[in-house]
């Protein structure tokens, strides 16, 4: 479904600040796959994930979706095989425009975009069923400006579009970081019920040890640019955190350090 | 009393005429969020080009439609710099504006030129039928209004607006946003370019400086029309600029009649409407936050102590 092949990334290279931000990543993911990533700061994970998106482009290497090369498709264009959840729950809506027409413009991913009426009768009656599945009443403010929303809900309206139309690879980037622990919570329990309900292809970066080890069959552990430990569906199952942070230390030889990390 | 009502039905005509170039202002300044000075530029060459092919001859329609295309280019043109060329959009603007002024004239090819005798798109009409001719054009600025409002509701409207909304969150649903960008400055200063050539017939000649000062008569109008009667949808908001536009135009015109004020004057006057439009929604709204956070602290602290 999606291949990497020995990517790498630098910032700033040939100069005093140069950084090597990814540093030879193989990654595959299967049909279905759900694999969680977590690691240090500056691990290098959101640069991985604007590499799988086409925000940025990499130095060397090759990105493959359903093993057409994609390397040098700009982000828009990838966008057809691409759903993303960003961490700002502002990033993902536009807040002006009501929830019809945000769910409209998502649900034209990747095609083109002409004079047709973006929200007819039978669009916003599917925009309605769609949003009934968040349980959180959306469905009935079809016509609200999205700036009007809490975090929590634009951040579920934001799931919602990146995943109805059902992209081939769902990339989740720390989504629920920004939420109070209710908010994180629903999010995550929707997360959980669309990925599993459309088998999707999903790579979800967090900071909560917990959430990595329960969610998913797959999880890799990131560290100075490399893919240090990928763990599979066998050994996820009986994993816990302490035993992942012993693991995170031998390999690495450092203690996992990031400020914002959440044990369980 | 004869005299105000003609000076008023002036004014809502000019306003009228001048709603199309706030239109073209409301798309870049509001919607896409892009400070789009070419304006000043595009306006003169739909004057212009609506002038020059009327004196060879051409039919004024074809003229007027030539106008509106020769705005269209002009925009794209400001929409690639910025787009494509990566330059600061207000730079971006500038440029056009100051090459258009080279352009104008040669298009021109003198500083004015008349169009008294000629025929334009408005019909001869003795002064007592005046009102006709208005209702006519407030029906077709309408139906202009509406065309852009049913083209800001379709799915490239959409994103036109998202572009301007949230340009991150439309790229990664697969729109261009510097294709979106380019279409919506293209058409804004086609609309100011239309302005441009209408205005032109109805004063009856076009004049190198007919646009010095239109961005800020635009956003005048814009500002005005959402500060009067609120900008909730995209159907308020484009009816508010058509009536801020008219509005402005009376609210100059009443400021003539002061005796000591010149008509010089008015683009002072039109800078100070602006800024006072700008600055007191805000120091209002500051002002009430204070008051309003006084007040819940004085209750909190109320509270604690009665406890």
């Amino acid at each position: 479904m999606l291949r990497l092949t020995n990517i790498y990334k630098l910032f700033n290279p040939g100069t005093v600040d140069e950084k090597t931000a990814l540093a030879g990543i193989n990654l595959q993911l299967n049909p279905g796959d759900f694999v969680t990533v977590i690691g240090s700061n500056g691990a290098g994970k959101s640069t991985l994930m604007n590499i799988i998106s086409g925000a940025m482009r990499p130095d060397m290497g090759d990105v493959l979706i359903d093993n057409q090369n994609v390397t040098q498709m700009p982000e828009f264009k990838r966008s057809i095989f691409i759903g993303r959840v960003f961490q700002d729950p502002m990033a993902g809506t536009a807040p002006r425009m009501t929830i019809e027409e945000n769910l409209a413009m998502a649900y034209k991913r990747g095609q083109g975009r002409g004079l047709r009426l973006g929200v007819t009768r039978r669009r916003r009656e599917m925009f309605r069923e769609q949003l009934a599945r968040l349980g959180i009443g959306l469905e009935n403010r079809l016509r609200a400006k999205v700036g009007l929303l809490s975090g929590g809900e634009r951040q579920a309206l934001s799931l919602l579009m990146a995943t109805f139309t059902n992209p081939r690879i769902l990339l989740l980037d720390e989504h629920t970081a920004a939420l109070d622990p209710a908010r994180a919570d629903l999010i995550t329990r929707l997360t959980e019920t669309i990925v599993r309900e459309q088998r999707l292809t999903t790579l979800m970066v967090t900071h909560n040890m917990e959430q990595a080890i329960r969610l998913g069959n797959r999880l890799i552990m990131m560290d100075k640019g490399r893919i240090i430990l990928d763990i599979d569906p066998d050994k996820k199952k009986s994993l816990t955190v302490e035993r992942l942070l012993g693991e995170f230390e031998q390999i690495s030889g450092h203690k996992l350090s990031d400020d914002r990390i959440v044990l369980g | 009393m004869q005299a105000i009502w003609t000076s008023m039905s002036g004014s809502v005509e000019a306003g009228l005429l001048y709603a199309l170039m706030a239109l073209g202002v409301y798309i870049t300044f509001r919607i896409l969020d892009f400070p789009d000075l070419t304006v000043d530029g595009s306006f003169t060459t739909g004057g212009a080009i609506a002038a020059v092919m009327i004196n060879a001859g051409y039919s004024p329609w074809l003229a007027t439609a030539a106008a509106l295309a020769g705005g269209l280019v002009a925009g794209s043109l400001t929409g690639l710099l910025h787009a494509k060329g990566k330059i600061n959009g207000l730079l971006s603007g500038i440029l056009m504006m100051i090459a258009l002024y080279s352009i104008n004239l040669r298009i021109l090819g003198r500083p004015n030129m008349s169009l008294l005798g000629m025929d334009t798109i408005f019909p001869p009409i003795e002064r007592d039928r005046r009102w006709m001719l208005l209702i006519v054009i407030a029906v077709v600025i309408v139906i202009i209004k509406l065309l852009i409002d049913a083209f800001l509701k379709t799915d490239l409207g959409l994103a036109l607006r998202a572009t301007g909304d949230n340009a991150k969150m439309i790229g990664s649903f697969g729109a261009n946003t510097d294709t979106t960008k380019i279409i919506g400055v293209s058409l804004s200063n086609g609309l100011v370019a239309l302005s441009g050539a209408v205005i032109a017939m109805q004063q009856g000649f076009a004049d190198i400086s007919m646009g010095i000062g239109m961005i800020v008569i635009g956003l005048a109008s814009v500002i005005i029309g959402e500060a009067l009667f609120g900008a909730k949808t995209v159907f308020r908001a484009t009816l508010a600029v058509v009536l801020g536009s008219i509005v402005y135009r009376i609210v100059v015109a009443l400021a003539l009649r002061v005796d000591w004020l010149e008509s010089s004057d008015v683009k002072l006057i039109t800078a100070i409407i602006v800024i006072i439009a700008l600055v007191v929604p805000t120091a209002s709204r500051s002002w009430t936050m204070k008051k309003q956070a006084y007040k819940r602290s004085r209750e909190l602290a109320g509270s604690e102590a009665g406890r």
